[in-house]
Formats: structure tokens, C-alpha cells, sequence
């Protein structure tokens, strides 16, 4: 039995669903897309053309529930569907986006480029806590048109684990969608075996804006999966009370959910959000917060009663250090967040409200993860009887014996998870020997091991090839002529 | 009598009710209290000390605001009798705010807008996405002291910098100050884009653009 954690009644929920079709309504959506304006009106919605405002009855909501795909995978790059969005599986993914990165050694928060993209990549790689990649951080080092789709050509050529990425204009996302295809072969590859879901925002309160509701629609038509975050702020682009919050969200996935399945019925879409509260000192969303824990779960909560599979975002903390308050924060997000049954669990990785990455991070989030994993596991009935039958006539009375039991070797591995060497379990003396290193000291030599040890992943060169020149072309376009160059590619 | 009301003045203010705020106003009229007295006496003792307190940490943001709003009601009640005198409120100066072109971020930028007003600026907030034209056209159009921009990506944070830098090549600075902020936003950068000023938050810009006007407290 996999435990869960559920915070809102059936009535409550009910409510918010109420609500939330009220809010489509009156105040309705603000769609700040041409395209979706059109497609909405064609549906018979009313778009007020001066303020944008489209009507959604609750009638187009049901439509669009019906034909959105309540489970689908995304597959690594060996064709294997190693995520699974629906039900209640349990991923996890690096956060995305990161505009700096943590340096081990002097602390500072530095400007991302390839480089630290690609230290990401390789950690996050060899560690089987992260069920996908993402597009972690912004590379600087390349001109901003390509900024989006170069992302995504370091991980194709990095990595072979699903990725999780997202685009910041509606002529990237084609961009993106296009790239897949080149390196799958074709449109119909790409769409048939997902490898990327790209996240798309709404902007709150209940605003599709016009590179959001455009990325939807061309992700839709490409049977791309798409992620919808929606991001409310309690008390600032929210309402002050979480149950407001969870409306407002409601209410902006099913505006979202319409329009992409408008666009093209039956493609892959996700419940997702980046909830937060809205710190009243200083003005700040904090990830770490209990509360942003709390919007989450029940977010997903409203989603499950609709079959819909989820997204969020936990993991990740505040602090700019990986220090206590990081260990917490993540830590106890992470397990909030599987014990909802969330599908992907973005953000370990990130600090500073998501600004900041952190490979260091990654290597000790995926502990906090694995605790996770461990928890919803469940407490397992192993044995016809649960403890007599260990007190065969070897154990009088003695502690010690049960390590000689054949049933010990064999259920130790399923019963206990064993740390990496991140998770201090030392006596002191050995502790003392091995240099007296906290965490943050243990997740640095951690992670100077898995830098060691990476290795590209093999991919068929021809692939390669079409997935460089194509990027190359981008390169062209946006007015430069070279990339910088990589440690483990060199194209030919 | 009326040191009675001042302070009742003030407390609406500090508990950010709009109401009153706007009933005082109209008691202060009835009673031919001077208007500019009614604010600088009454009103901006609320102001000042709500964002003191902020300033301390014993003030939250909702009551930040809240004292912005019921402080911009009782203005609004009092500035045509100001006008009917043939006086006019003596304004600290005048600001354009704006959310630079591709980024859509405001709550911050709103809190700057609502601070700066309630301690006497006259704000024109022209939201969000807008671009360096707009925004020097605006300040153009009504001869601005000080354009104020806000930048939450750091995709968009260069936006500033084209900013100033178009300022700069029509000669407009320094008739023009600029400030900036947003989550990005470091004293490297502002050093970096030659911006006349940066905070880290609603309080701290205004004490910015009072010491840009000369008229630091």
C-alpha cells in the first residue's frame, strides 16, 4: 500500500471545483493569444475583443477532460517509457531554468554557461534518483535567440534520460519541438515515443498570456506533452487563503487544458504548478515553505479526483547555501510531494527561490529523495508470519543472531535503503578520519567522483550529426558562427 | 481639535483603512482645515511611520499597501480642494515606472508604485512589457525627474541597459535619473549599466528617489 498524504475533503474539493468553473465565468481568462482567441470563439466562447476576457463555460472543460490522455510515458533514449505521468508514480527531475550556479569553492553564485550546464547533466546522470533531466540552467555563452533550444541539444547529446524542459517564446518552442524530431528521425518518432515535455505558464491571476497559450497550441498540434505550471501567489497574485490559491490554479489548468485540447484533441497535457506562497516580509515565494508544500499537495489532490496526471514543483530551497536550511526545506518538500502521489517532482537542484543550481545540491537532494522513494514504498509484508517465525531455536534470548538469519540477507536490501556516502553514518573516529566533512563537504567529493566517472552516453552518430547541424543552423540564424566547444563532443 | 484629528489621520493610515481615510479627508474640508496641512500633518505621519516600522520588520507588505491605498484615497479627496485654493500639493517629483519589454513581472514594481505615491511622487505606472520607446516617450511626455524600471528574468534585465543607454544617446541624462530593480538585479549590475540608483525593496526606493530629487529625509 502506498501511503499518501491528502489534505481536502470530497466536499471541499467539490467546491473548489465550483468555484473554479465560476471563475471562467466571471472574472473569466485574460488570452493574450491571437490564436486562441479565434479558437475559443469558433467554440462559441464569448472573447471580449477590447479586454481579451474569454468566457469558458464548463461545458468546453468537460469536452477538453474528455479527450486529454489521463496517463502516458516518456521514454529515454533507448526507447525504454521510463517516466510515467498518471496514477500515483513518483518522479523526480533537477529543477530548470537556474540563472546561476552555486561554486563549490568560492560560494559565490556564478552567471551560468555550458560548462555548468553540462557539470549538471553528468551528475545528474549517474544518479538514478532523477527519473528525467532538465534543462537545468541558462547557458550565457550563447546569444539569447538560441539560449532555449541550445539547452535541449546539450542534453540530447549528454544524456539518454527523459528530459524536462520548456521554452521562453512561442518561435523557440517550435524550435524545440523541431530539434526532437530531427534527432528522433521524424515528427511521428518524436510524437510516438516522447522523450521532453516542456513546462508552459500561465500567468497569474487567470492570465494565458501570449506565449504561454502559444506554446500550448504548438506543442497540441505536435503531440508534444506539455506541462502546465500554473504559479499562484498567495496573498499577491493569489488569494491570501490556500483554498482560494488551489481555485485560482484550478481554474487557470482548466482555461490551459481547453485551449490544448482545442488545438489538438487527445495530446498529452499535465496538471502542474509552481504554487507558492507570497512572503509578506520580503516579498519573496518561497519554495521551502510548508505552506507551498501544502498549495501542492492539494493542487494534486484536485487533479487526481480528475484523473489528470501531475506535476509540481518541491525539492528545492531558499537558502543560497547547501546548508541546514537547504537540507530541510528539500528534504521535506520532496517527501511532501511523494507522499501526494505527484508524478513529477521538479526543483531538486535549485536554492534561492529557483535562481540558483547547484550540483552539490543535486547529490543531496537525491538522498532526501531516496527517503522519499523509501516512504512511499510502504511498510511491505514480507513473511507468512511477521515475527515467530524469526524466533527459531537459534535466537535464546540473543541480540546479534537475527545476523545470521538467510531472511535478513535477503529482505536487508528491500527493507533498509543504503545511503551514498553523502548520508554520515560513521563513528566519530572515522568520521574524524575521513577529514571531519559535513554534508556539503561529502556532496563535493561526491560529486567530483560522478564528474570522474561519467561518460558520454553512445548515440548512433548519424543522429548526432543531423542533431548538430541542425543546431548549427540555428547558430547561423541568430548571427554566429561558432559554439563553444564541448569536453566529450566534437563534431566532425 | 485638529491635533485630534492628525492623529486620527495617521492611525488610518497605519491600519490601511481606506474609508476612513476618506472620511477624515472630508471632515478636515468641512472644518476649512488647510488641505496641505491635512496631508503633511496628518496623513504622511501615517506613511512615514508604517514604512519605518516595515523597515523594522513589525510591518508586513498587506499593511504596506493598504497604508499606500487609504494615503492615495485621502489625496484623492483632498487634491481638488488644493486646486480650488490655486494651490497645488508641492510633488516631490515625478516618476514612470515600468516592467521592461518580455518580462511580465509587476508585484514589485506595483509596490514601488504605490510607496512612491503615497510619499508624494506622482507615479504614472505603465505595467508591464513595455519597451525602451514607450517608456522614454512617457517620460517625455510628462517631463519626468525619474524613470523606474523592474526586470525579474535576468533574460530581460539587459532591457535596462538599453534603456539608459537610449536615454544617454538623445542627451536626456542626467535631466532624467533612472533607477531599477528586480530579483536579478545586483549593485554590480547597476554599477555596470550606469543606473542612478537600485533597491532592494519598496521602502528603500523611495528613500533612493527622495535622495535623487535632493530631498533626502
Amino acid at each position: 500500500m502506498q501511503p499518501k498524504l491528502t489534505l481536502l475533503s470530497d466536499e471541499i474539493i467539490a467546491r473548489i471545483l465550483g468555484e473554479a468553473y465560476e471563475l471562467l465565468l466571471k472574472p473569466g481568462i485574460k488570452v493574450q493569444n491571437a490564436e486562441a482567441r479565434e479558437m475559443f470563439a469558433a467554440a462559441g466562447v464569448i472573447v471580449d475583443p477590447k479586454t481579451d476576457v474569454a468566457q469558458i463555460p464548463a461545458s468546453l472543460v468537460h469536452k477538453a477532460l474528455e479527450s486529454v490522455p489521463r496517463e502516458f510515458y516518456l521514454y529515454d533514449y533507448d526507447g525504454n517509457p521510463t517516466v510515467h505521468y498518471g496514477g500515483d508514480s513518483v518522479h523526480f527531475d533537477p529543477g530548470s531554468s537556474g540563472i546561476t550556479i552555486l561554486n563549490p569553492e568560492t560560494l559565490e553564485h556564478d552567471t551560468t554557461e555550458t560548462e555548468h550546464l553540462i557539470r549538471l547533466l553528468k551528475v545528474a546522470e549517474q544518479l538514478p534518483q532523477y527519473d528525467a533531466q532538465s534543462t537545468a540552467v541558462i547557458c550565457h555563452d550563447v546569444p539569447k535567440e538560441i539560449q532555449d533550444s541550445y539547452r535541449l541539444y546539450l542534453v540530447l547529446l549528454h544524456s539518454k534520460k527523459p528530459i524536462v524542459t520548456g521554452a521562453f517564446t512561442n518561435k523557440t518552442v517550435q524550435e524545440m519541438i523541431d530539434m526532437l524530431s530531427v534527432f528522433a528521425g521524424s515528427a511521428e518518432a518524436a510524437r510516438e515515443k516522447p522523450r521532453a515535455i516542456f513546462d508552459v505558464c500561465p500567468a497569474p491571476p487567470l492570465i494565458w498570456s501570449n506565449f504561454g497559450a502559444g506554446n500550448l497550441i504548438a506543442l497540441a498540434r505536435a503531440g508534444v506533452p506539455a506541462e502546465i505550471v500554473s504559479v499562484p501567489l498567495s496573498g499577491a497574485a493569489a488569494p491570501v487563503t490556500m483554498l482560494g490559491t488551489v481555485t485560482q490554479h484550478t481554474a487557470e489548468c482548466f482555461a490551459g487544458i481547453v485551449i490544448h485540447q482545442l488545438a489538438h484533441p487527445g495530446s498529452p497535457v499535465v496538471w502542474g504548478g509552481a504554487a507558492a506562497i507570497f512572503d509578506m516580509r520580503k516579498g519573496a515565494t518561497p519554495m521551502g515553505a510548508v505552506e507551498t508544500t501544502m498549495l501542492d499537495c492539494s493542487y494534486a489532490q484536485v487533479a487526481k479526483t480528475l484523473n489528470m496526471p501531475t506535476h509540481t514543483y518541491l525539492g528545492a530551497t531558499d537558502s543560497k547555501l547547501v546548508d541546514a536550511q537547504a537540507g530541510l526545506e528539500s528534504g521535506i518538500s520532496a517527501m511532501v510531494g511523494a507522499l501526494s502521489g505527484i508524478n513529477m517532482i521538479s526543483g531538486s537542484g535549485m536554492l534561492d527561490f529557483l535562481a540558483c543550481h547547484s550540483a552539490e545540491k543535486l547529490v543531496v537532494d537525491a538522498e532526501g529523495i531516496s527517503m522519499a522513494k523509501r516512504m512511499i514504498g510502504g511498510v511491505k509484508l514480507h513473511t507468512d508470519t511477521l515475527a515467530t517465525g524469526f524466533f527459531d531455536h537459534n535466537i535464546d534470548f540473543k541480540g546479534g543472531d537475527f545476523l545470521k538469519q538467510k531472511a535478513t540477507m535477503q529482505l536487508f536490501r528491500e527493507e533498509q535503503h543504503l545511503p551514498s556516502s553523502v548520508i554520515d553514518r560513521d563513528s566519530i573516529r572515522a568520521w574524524k578520519a575521513a577529514g571531519s566533512l559535513d554534508a556539503f563537504g561529502r556532496a563535493k567529493l561526491r560529486v567530483n567522483e560522478l564528474l570522474a566517472s561519467y561518460k558520454r552516453p553512445e548515440i548512433d552518430p548519424a543522429q548526432e550529426r543531423r542533431l548538430h547541424a541542425f543546431m548549427l543552423d540555428l547558430t547561423k540564424k541568430a548571427g554566429v558562427d561558432i559554439l563553444p566547444l564541448l569536453e566529450h563532443y566534437q563534431p566532425a | 481639535m485638529s491635533e485630534e484629528l492628525y492623529k486620527q489621520m495617521a492611525q488610518c493610515i497605519i491600519d490601511g483603512d481606506s474609508d476612513i481615510s476618506v472620511e477624515l479627508a472630508k471632515k478636515s474640508i468641512e472644518l476649512k482645515m488647510h488641505p496641505l496641512e491635512t496631508i503633511t500633518k496628518g496623513f504622511v505621519v501615517g506613511v512615514n511611520y508604517i514604512g519605518d516600522q516595515f523597515g523594522l520588520g513589525e510591518a508586513f507588505l498587506p499593511e504596506l499597501v493598504m497604508a499606500g491605498e487609504a494615503m492615495k484615497a485621502a489625496i484623492a479627496v483632498l487634491e481638488p480642494e488644493l486646486l480650488k485654493l490655486g494651490e497645488t500639493r508641492q510633488m516631490l517629483g515625478r516618476v514612470v515606472l515600468a516592467t521592461v519589454e518580455g518580462d511580465i513581472h509587476e508585484i514589485g514594481k506595483t509596490l514601488v508604485g504605490t510607496m512612491l505615491s503615497a510619499s508624494g511622487f506622482e507615479v504614472v505606472d505603465l505595467g508591464v512589457d513595455q519597451p525602451a520607446d514607450k517608456i522614454i516617450g512617457k517620460a517625455l511626455e510628462i517631463n519626468a525627474d525619474i524613470i523606474g524600471m523592474s526586470a525579474l528574468l535576468t533574460t530581460t534585465m539587459v532591457r535596462q541597459r538599453e534603456v539608459i543607454e537610449e536615454l544617454d544617446k538623445e542627451g536626456l541624462r542626467p535631466r532624467i535619473k533612472v533607477m531599477v530593480g528586480g530579483a536579478p538585479i545586483t549593485r554590480d549590475w547597476v554599477t555596470k549599466i550606469k543606473a542612478d540608483g537600485y533597491s532592494e525593496d519598496a521602502i528603500g526606493a523611495v528613500k533612493i528617489a527622495k535622495e535623487l530629487m535632493g530631498k533626502a529625509d
